[in-house]
């Protein structure tokens, strides 16, 4: 561990937890706890794990005219986004790939963004320079972010206010947890029902210990994160999405409302627009897609992907793999040559020198078990 | 017993050699979800990579610790890897070898030694 690792409020929670604590993106984060990744990704899908995802950028942006200086920076619709709601989202570069993907929500007067840890530095000065100097750009340094995910999430979490009640998945809502003001969104990271709290930095350890209080709820580390949110089909920025990859190849285009669209009122007005709409008319090169090894072996990111055993040149690469828990044996996702893109297609990865079929397959592995209506 | 610095344990068994990963090794793996084990019958070198085990986290490969013949390998861990994190001195076994030099052993450190070295 080097000394000048940042750490999150619950840096000393994990530690008393028991938790193995690894770096990531800067901080110190836990990686497992003493329940192993195992069984804290089982606990998740069957009751509610408690996350510590404050090393996450939160960010406030402010102006009469902020959705519309946020669409210039995003294809996605944001000035149709009603308040007390959310939207996933993405800022794209140049040449139409990913700069990193996002959640960006309507709070009445402000938008609320929560971007990737990795990239928050540059993201913040993305927005800063961006979004004219009629947008102000706040970057919140006081408040933690938890997540608590999974079929209990709702029950536990209305224990603290009932209000989550009548959230439906995707809005946001202010409510009072701890007696502290959070701000509070149906959603996560995990393919289950669950909510996000940004809750003010002094009282994220009482928040999480109420939390945990509760006979259902159990910690949970990165390690459980990362093979949740695989199952659950969701990329991981800087693996399965990246600056040379664009949302269509990325199969994310179900997040490019109509409005932004070609044809649609307003079309384009984001960086690498004209790339973007002219693989929406006419396809990409590659897709991202599911793949389920056949065997039992995991295969993970960077294996090479071929169309037969005996192909001298890849047709993809696994982008991110591993065990499924759920599913019970392993399971991945990559970017694959759009002929061979389609579910059911046989294609082989190259595991220690041997080519081991691999199904594509339909996104996600596990259903997702969000709350749509209320 | 003997063990390795690569945290495999040793076990003489009559004319052979069961060969493990220790229960430090298993924890610090965490869960194992596949072991790929060689065949019966592969005469294999010191230091050959034999066996892969995957956990959650990551591949690993385990080596040879001796010269010699495989002479059976722990089917129930290719059906249940999670065997080699409950019981990883015991039922948790990889491979039995039978050693071509049996003073290879000799190299290896005590159970004291072990524990000294994982502290």
């Amino acid at each position: 561990m080097s000394l000048d690792m940042l750490k999150t409020p619950l840096f000393d929670l994990h530690v008393s937890l028991g938790a193995k604590m690894v770096p990531f993106a800067g901080y110190d984060m836990p990686v497992q706890y003493p329940l192993g990744v195992l069984k804290e990704h089982l606990h998740t899908r069957a009751k509610a794990g408690l996350f510590d995802v404050s090393h996450m950028g939160q960010v406030i942006l402010r102006g009469a005219d902020v959705a519309a200086a946020f669409e210039t920076l995003v294809p996605v619709d944001v000035i149709g986004l009603a308040g007390g709601r959310q939207r996933y989202a993405f800022f794209t570069n140049d040449a139409g790939g990913i700069r990193d993907d996002l959640m960006v929500a309507n709070r009445g007067d402000h938008l609320f963004v929560v971007v990737n840890a990795a990239c928050k530095d540059a993201d913040i000065a993305h927005m800063s320079s961006g979004l004219g100097k009629d947008v102000t750009v706040e970057t919140i340094g006081d408040r933690a972010l938890l997540a608590l995910q999974g079929p209990a999430a709702e029950t536990v979490l209305a224990g603290l206010d009932p209000g989550v009640e009548k959230m439906a998945f995707m809005d946001v809502a202010t409510l009072e947890m701890c007696g502290a003001e959070c701000w509070v969104s149906r959603s996560g990271y995990t393919g289950e029902d669950g909510f996000e709290i940004s809750v003010p930095n002094s009282h994220a350890e009482p928040l999480a210990r109420a939390l945990l209080a509760h006979d259902d709820v159990e910690p949970i580390g990165l390690g459980a994160r990362d093979s949740l949110r695989l199952e659950g089909g969701l990329c991981l920025y800087g693996h399965d999405i990246d600056a040379q990859s664009t949302p269509v190849q990325a199969d994310l285009t179900w997040a490019i409302q109509k409005v932004r669209r070609p044809g649609g009122a307003r079309a384009g007005g984001y960086p690498g627009a004209a790339t973007i709409a002219s693989e929406l008319a006419h396809g990409a090169a590659r897709k991202r897609v599911g793949l389920q090894p056949d065997g039992r072996a995991p295969m993970r990111e960077g294996v090479q992907v071929f169309a037969s055993e005996t192909s001298t040149t890849p047709i993809g690469k696994i982008t991110s793999g591993g065990f499924g828990p759920t599913v019970g044996g392993p399971v991945a996702m990559g970017y694959i040559a759009i002929g061979q893109a389609t579910p059911g297609t046989v294609v082989f990865g190259e595991l220690r020198g041997k080519r081991q079929p691999l199904t594509v397959t339909k996104l996600p592995f596990v259903p997702a078990n969000f709350k749509r209506t209320k | 017993m003997k063990f390795t610095e690569d945290h495999e344990w040793l076990r003489p068994e009559g004319d052979v050699i069961v060969v493990g990963i220790t229960e430090h090794a298993t924890s610090q793996l965490g869960d194992i979800v596949f072991v790929e084990l060689p065949d019966v019958g592969t005469t294999v070198a010191k230091t050959d990579e034999v066996v892969v085990i995957e956990s959650v986290k990551a591949a690993s490969d385990i080596l040879a610790p001796l010269d010699g013949e495989i002479v059976e390998v722990n089917e129930a861990l290719a059906d249940n890897p999670a065997l080699a994190n409950e019981d990883a001195q015991g039922e948790g076994w990889f491979f039995k070898i039978k050693a071509s030099d049996a003073s290879q052993m000799d190299e290896y450190m005590d159970e004291a030694a072990y524990l000294a070295l994982i502290g």
